[in-house]
């Protein structure tokens, strides 16, 4: 097996498993670059992969057939949305604990998919779903040598999406005016006070924007990668979000560099028994690699990570 | 009216927060088309109807109270100890390790393993506390990363060197067992063990070592205000270090429980077991106090194990219980909410 031909078995498949991650990187890097820690990430991912199962096999008993995917994410989008609700409502006006209120997003996502899963379906799962997201080749990108084969062939759309959705969040953040009073909520929220910013208000836009985010990441999850919904679906997907984001430190492209890599370890553990070299290792060191580096980075060994200033603080007026 | 200030409303909060989270339990029950008090009769029977639920109930909450403690000494501390997940699996691990491979008389092998797995949580809690103390990396993160690497390890350990047919490990020597054919029996045949003991003697440790030592001082003022204890000259770097040792310790014994009592050996985990975040609150609602994690172990260990004859009997998903606690966390969480609430009804409207 030459060189080319792993490339061509771990690449397409890094890029399937890492857009799920980039998505919820993404609504992450939103929530905590305005100053909320947001823990809940895996919850919200979850809630979202079940909204995503649901509806999407509901789509195909209304007749949208290819379209089910689509229009599931669109409910997935505004169902995350709406379930980080809770999660910015405790920690920004009850001036909850944001990680202990992100914890608790988690449970309640657990309890409530496969509640509603049990109710809806009287089974722990929900339908397999046929229309999935299916693969393709991007026309005249696919005929570039090499780099059409690895990246533009064989590519789910979903992975599109989510690389440009990247540039989007990065364009928010970056270059608009509600970008530069997002980073300075999570900054110095007081100095952003003072400049006449309303901080709740970017913050509650921020929190809401994130679960959109990592809702549609679980949605496209389910649509590419599981097929269906049960407890077991997103386990871990989430916090491994969490890591990308910070191992790309709380910047857009950077978690999406870091979700792409992880993506490339996850692949590796999988396709890892069709590679001569990486035969011999056992799985167990490709599967704890992105939380270790992920470790290293904050150490400062991988470049120093430093969270967004006002992270983790409520806001209150007037306090020194 | 100051009478809602102080100790009243410690006990408030949790109490307000385990009816609203019942109450919101009943609504979202309603909505689904199941009968709430129908459901909640059968929860309550799942408790304490027999001696079986009744033994099984407080089974299930001597990991929960050990779990509570680790994340409750931590935040004595300053620190949010999420980690326990981990510890808890590598102390199972360890303990069922000890408890295979050495052969000793009861008196010592059975300490021995309990201790061996506080020792293995203890060292993966170092790690987070180290990086803490001296890189002033948030522990939050480093404990959730730490997780998924003792899950992974673990799983990958017992299938190199301890696999066992059915994906886990032997059993481990009665020697080294905290099972007890007495408990059972008096439990109509729960699996009760004497680990109810082990949970029961931690909580006190935890408050005598908080409470009446100079050690305990330390680690309560670092927690308070780290600056403020750096200027009255104590070392806040050994003290981050050291409260994630003894938390990492509480949780690895909570891994004991389930390796020495409830199972015996250690299977391969595919998910987390859970007890490490419900740990986070146990401790919450217990207001990390001792007194305070003993009883919310023993409520949520309760509607874990009501919400099985819930399901059986009442046809409710057993997940509802999973909905209450996560509710009774935002409401604990939010208790500015319910102070804000008891003052508007108190002061009559006036802020």
């Amino acid at each position: 097996m030459d060189f080319f031909q792993i490339l061509a078995l771990i690449v397409p498949a890094a890029i399937v498993s890492a857009a799920p991650l980039i998505l919820t990187a993404l609504g992450g890097v939103l929530s905590e670059r305005s100053g909320v820690v947001n823990i809940g990430l895996e919850g919200l991912m979850m809630f979202g992969a079940f909204i995503g199962a649901v509806f999407t096999h509901y789509g195909e008993q209304w007749g949208l057939g290819g379209g089910s995917p689509w229009m599931s994410f669109v409910v997935a989008i505004v169902a995350g949305a709406l379930f980080a609700v809770p999660h910015a409502v405790a920690s920004i006006s009850l001036k909850a604990d944001q990680v202990v209120s992100g914890v608790a997003l988690n449970f309640l996502a657990a309890g409530l998919s496969i509640f509603l899963t049990k109710k809806l379906f009287g089974a722990g799962q929900t339908p397999d779903i046929q229309e999935r997201i299916g693969k393709g080749d991007v026309p005249v990108l696919s005929k570039i040598p090499v780099i059409g084969d690895l990246f533009f062939s064989n590519a789910y759309s979903t992975s599109f999406v989510a690389v440009f959705l990247a540039f989007v969040v990065w364009y928010i953040i970056y270059k608009t005016p509600f970008g530069l009073r997002l980073r300075s909520v999570g900054e110095h929220p007081m100095a952003a006070d003072t400049m006449g910013i309303n901080v709740i208000k970017t913050r509650y836009i921020s929190v809401i924007m994130g679960g959109a985010f990592a809702g549609l990441g679980g949605a496209i999850y389910v649509a590419s990668i599981a097929g269906n919904f049960t407890g077991s679906t997103i386990s871990g997907q989430g916090f491994m979000a969490l890591a990308a984001m910070i191992f790309g430190k709380w910047h857009p492209l950077g978690a999406m560099g870091a979700a792409l890599f992880f993506g490339l370890a996850q692949s590796l553990s999988i396709t890892g028994e069709q590679i001569p070299l990486l035969k011999d290792i056992p799985d167990v060191y490709l599967l704890i690699l992105p939380y270790v580096l992920t470790i290293l980075a904050l150490a400062g060994f991988v470049g120093r990570a430093d969270a967004p200033k006002a992270s983790g603080q409520p806001y209150e007026k007037g306090k020194r | 009216m100051n009478l809602i200030k102080g100790r009243l409303f410690h006990i408030l909060v949790p109490v307000v927060s385990v009816l609203l989270g019942l109450l919101i339990g009943g609504i979202i029950m309603l909505v689904s088309n199941y009968n709430p008090i129908s459901a909640y009769a059968a929860l309550i029977d799942g408790i304490f109807g027999n001696g079986y639920n009744l033994g099984e109930t407080i089974r299930a909450a001597s990991p929960l109270i050990l779990s509570g403690l680790a994340v409750a000494f931590a935040f004595r501390t300053g620190l949010f100890n999420i980690g326990v997940e981990g510890q808890l699996l590598v102390g199972w691990l360890a303990s069922v390790y000890v408890g295979i491979h050495f052969d000793l008389p009861k008196v010592i092998h059975l300490p021995f393993a309990i201790l061996a797995g506080a020792a293995a949580g203890a060292l993966w809690g170092v790690i987070p506390g180290f990086l803490k103390a001296k890189f002033k990396v948030h522990e939050v993160i480093t404990t959730i990363m730490m997780n998924y690497i003792a899950l992974y390890t673990t799983n990958g350990i017992i299938r190199a060197y301890m696999l066992a047919p059915g994906e886990r490990t032997k059993d481990i020597k009665e020697s080294a067992s905290l099972a007890s054919p007495w408990l059972q029996q008096l439990t109509e045949f729960s699996r009760l063990h004497y680990g109810i003991v082990v949970a029961i003697l931690a909580a006190v440790i935890m408050w005598f070592i908080l409470w009446k030592t100079t050690t305990g001082y330390e680690l309560r003022a670092v927690g308070f205000n780290q600056h403020a204890s750096q200027y009255a000259g104590i070392n806040v770097s050994k003290n981050i270090v050291l409260a994630m040792a003894i938390s990492g310790a509480f949780a690895g014994a909570a891994g004991t429980m389930e390796g020495l009592g409830t199972y015996q050996y250690m299977t391969i985990n595919n998910a987390f077991t859970g007890v490490g975040f419900d740990g986070i609150a146990v401790s919450l609602l217990g207001a990390n106090g001792s007194v305070g994690i003993i009883i919310a172990a023993l409520l949520f260990g309760g509607l874990k194990i009501g919400s099985l004859t819930m399901q059986s009997a009442a046809g409710v998903p057993t997940e509802l219980v999973g909905i209450v606690i996560a509710l009774i966390i935002f409401f604990v969480a939010s208790s500015y909410l319910i102070r804000w609430l008891t003052n508007r009804f108190t002061k009559g409207g006036k802020i």
